[in-house]
């Protein structure tokens, strides 16, 4: 089951990442090898085993409902590549 | 007076007595930068003017006396640029946020300051804290002080760096697969990574969010015991950290432990251990015995499977935090008219080819923009390590991978509970080599990723570990030793490291540079 060109690229549409055909080449061929590495997990019997997401026993984290200041506008778009007065600027998402 | 040897106690007390202004140290720690930064390249930014300017303020509230000084009081710290400091930029080592300025303060950033410490600096880092050798920053490499054509170790490889070059006397690193550990071990310093949880992520930008944790680093391990109790405890704003309270690390750290139970684990010395690094560690198992310490041999079988279970959920857990960066709120956005541009001309070629299909499948502005910016901005194993976690997550592999190995991830951490039933510490190496060549692993992923063949089991299992300098290689190069403990027992860790430093010189030792 080795990483094919066209899986990889499929992966980097969902990654969205625009990889140039070289980068396609050389990225097949280094995740076929480390997916190859990882795949010795399959060795293991672990049908009876919970999954560890998390390793510290914290349960349902709640901070009361009170309303603060928020970050301010200008702070909030203050990093924004573009912008107006009130939002950032982005291209359409909807319609052409 | 030599300002590269003092630990930030001995600086505290030199300050403290008068001895020395802060205005002086921090000049001293700037002239040394200066002098030796061009070489090593440690510092992505240095805060010349404000740093001076804190120091000034910290001597002015000293003479003028009446309240107790903060534990940290105008003594500087470097941090790592992955934490948020606002109105400073913090660029992660990434081209995305070559110019980013963040609006707040990380927590550990509000908490070195109303300690009262001086911030001196941004740390160099592998781009979004994944690598092992500093190689990965968008901007210069680092090089490690004991021997300039390698590698300082990573991701931390400037908070490493920094500290025995004696540029700073205290560093914040973060470590999520070894990161703060082997550059420690790489540099002949002290690091440590607290338990998940002990220290809090807000402001720390997110690479692996069930793994990442910030962390001290220094010339002694009792300057580790006074950093980590500033910058340790619960904080409301990130829910992942624990309500535990924090002991004072800094009381205990001198006092030995009576009736120390060390395990040796026999999975450490095996294939890909370098025989030097395995005999200073032995040595150091001595050393221990000697000081009455009880030392068994402790299992941890599925440690082999450390690696590949890492390599799988970091960069699942980083496909999903960098998705952020997609060009629209901060960060880079790639030039929008020759995007639009490359799209109508592939709308026109597939439009002549007669392929109305492609078209429809076309990205579309929005998309492109998202596609175009991040692959301009991330660097190469940044974008190695998100394709390989949205692979991992991407339907009908999700169990295969992701599910295997957080189930293998339980296993690991039964291991270790297991043998902390039988031993109050575990003992190890920190890498399986020295620091390596520049440019030698660069062209091997999967090398590279076994360098963290000892440190990742920690982060999985959300251990504390730490690393301490134990010798050093025939070519001069330092080797570390690691410990790890219990959850919530830094204490133990920083004592028994302690002992073993006391009774040693290795943390005595500076480069020639």
């Amino acid at each position: 089951m080795s990483l094919q060109r066209d899986d990889v690229a499929k992966v980097a549409l969902l990654a969205r990442l625009q990889l140039t055909e070289t980068e396609l080449q050389t990225m097949t061929a280094q995740l076929a090898r480390i997916v190859a590495y990882v795949e010795q997990l399959g060795e293991l019997e672990t049908d009876q085993v919970e999954p560890l997401a998390h390793v510290m026993p914290l349960e349902n984290v709640l901070v009361a409902d009170e309303p603060h200041d928020s970050l301010p506008r200008d702070l909030a778009l203050a990093n924004a590549p573009k912008r107006d007065a009130e939002c950032y600027r982005v291209p359409a998402v909807l319609g052409d | 007076m030599d300002d590269a040897a003092f630990s930030a106690a001995q600086l505290r007390q030199a300050l403290v007595q008068g001895e020395l202004t802060s205005e002086q140290a921090v000049q001293g720690y700037l002239d040394r930068i200066e002098r030796y930064d061009p070489q090593i390249g440690a510092f992505l930014d240095v805060n010349r003017e404000g740093a001076l300017q804190q120091a000034r303020e910290a001597d002015v509230q000293r003479r003028r006396g009446g309240v107790p000084s903060p534990p940290l009081a105008g003594i500087p710290v470097a941090i790592k640029d992955v934490l948020c400091t606002a109105g400073w930029k913090t660029t992660c080592g990434s081209r995305m946020l070559a110019n980013f300025v963040p609006p707040y303060d990380a927590t550990v950033v509000a908490k070195l300051k109303s300690a009262g410490a001086i911030l001196l600096g941004k740390l160099n880092l592998d781009e979004f804290a994944m690598g092992g050798s500093t190689e990965n920053s968008a901007f210069h490499p680092t090089r490690n002080p004991w021997e300039k054509t390698r590698t300082p170790g990573g991701s931390s490889g400037g908070s490493a760096a920094c500290i025995a070059a004696g540029m700073a006397p205290l560093s914040i690193g973060t470590d999520t697969g070894g990161s703060i550990r082997q550059p420690a071990a790489f540099c002949g310093v002290a690091g440590l990574k607290p338990t998940y949880g002990r220290v809090s992520r807000f402001g720390l930008v997110a690479f692996a969010s069930s793994l990442d944790q910030a962390g001290p680093l220094a010339r002694t391990v009792e300057d580790l015991a006074i950093l980590l109790e500033v910058i340790a405890g619960h904080d409301p704003r990130d829910s992942t950290s624990a309500p535990v309270p924090v002991p004072a690390y800094s009381q205990t750290v001198q006092e030995p432990l009576r009736d120390l139970r060390i395990g040796m684990v026999r999975e450490h010395f095996g294939e890909g251990l370098d025989p030097q690094v395995a005999t200073a560690i032995q040595e150091a198992v001595s050393v221990y015995r000697s000081l009455g310490a009880r030392v068994r041999e402790v299992s941890l079988p599925h440690s082999r499977y450390g690696i590949a279970t890492y390599y799988i959920l970091a960069p699942c857990e980083a496909s999903s935090n960098l998705a952020r960066y997609d060009g629209v709120h901060y960060g880079y956005r790639t030039d929008e008219r020759r995007m639009l541009a490359d799209l109508d001309h592939e709308r026109r070629e597939l439009a002549a080819l007669g392929k109305t299909a492609a078209i429809d499948e076309l990205d579309s502005p929005l998309v492109r923009m998202y596609r175009q910016s991040r692959e301009e901005a991330f660097g190469p194993e940044v974008k190695r390590r998100i394709m390989l976690g949205t692979y991992a997550l991407s339907a009908g592999y999700y169990d295969a991978y992701y599910l295997k190995a957080l189930k293998v991830r339980r296993l690991i951490r039964q291991d270790y509970d297991a043998a902390f039933a039988e031993v109050d510490v575990i003992i190890g190496p920190t890498a399986p080599t020295a620091a390596f060549r520049l440019g030698e692993k660069l062209n091997d992923p999967l090398a590279m990723y076994l360098e963290d063949l000892y440190t990742v089991t920690t982060n999985l299992a959300g251990l504390p570990g730490i690393s301490i300098p134990c010798g050093f290689t025939s070519d001069g190069l330092p080797i570390g030793l690691q410990l790890q403990a219990p959850p919530f027992q830094e204490e133990s860790l920083l004592r028994a490291a302690n002992m073993y430093e006391q009774a040693t010189s290795w943390h005595q030792r500076q480069p020639e540079l």
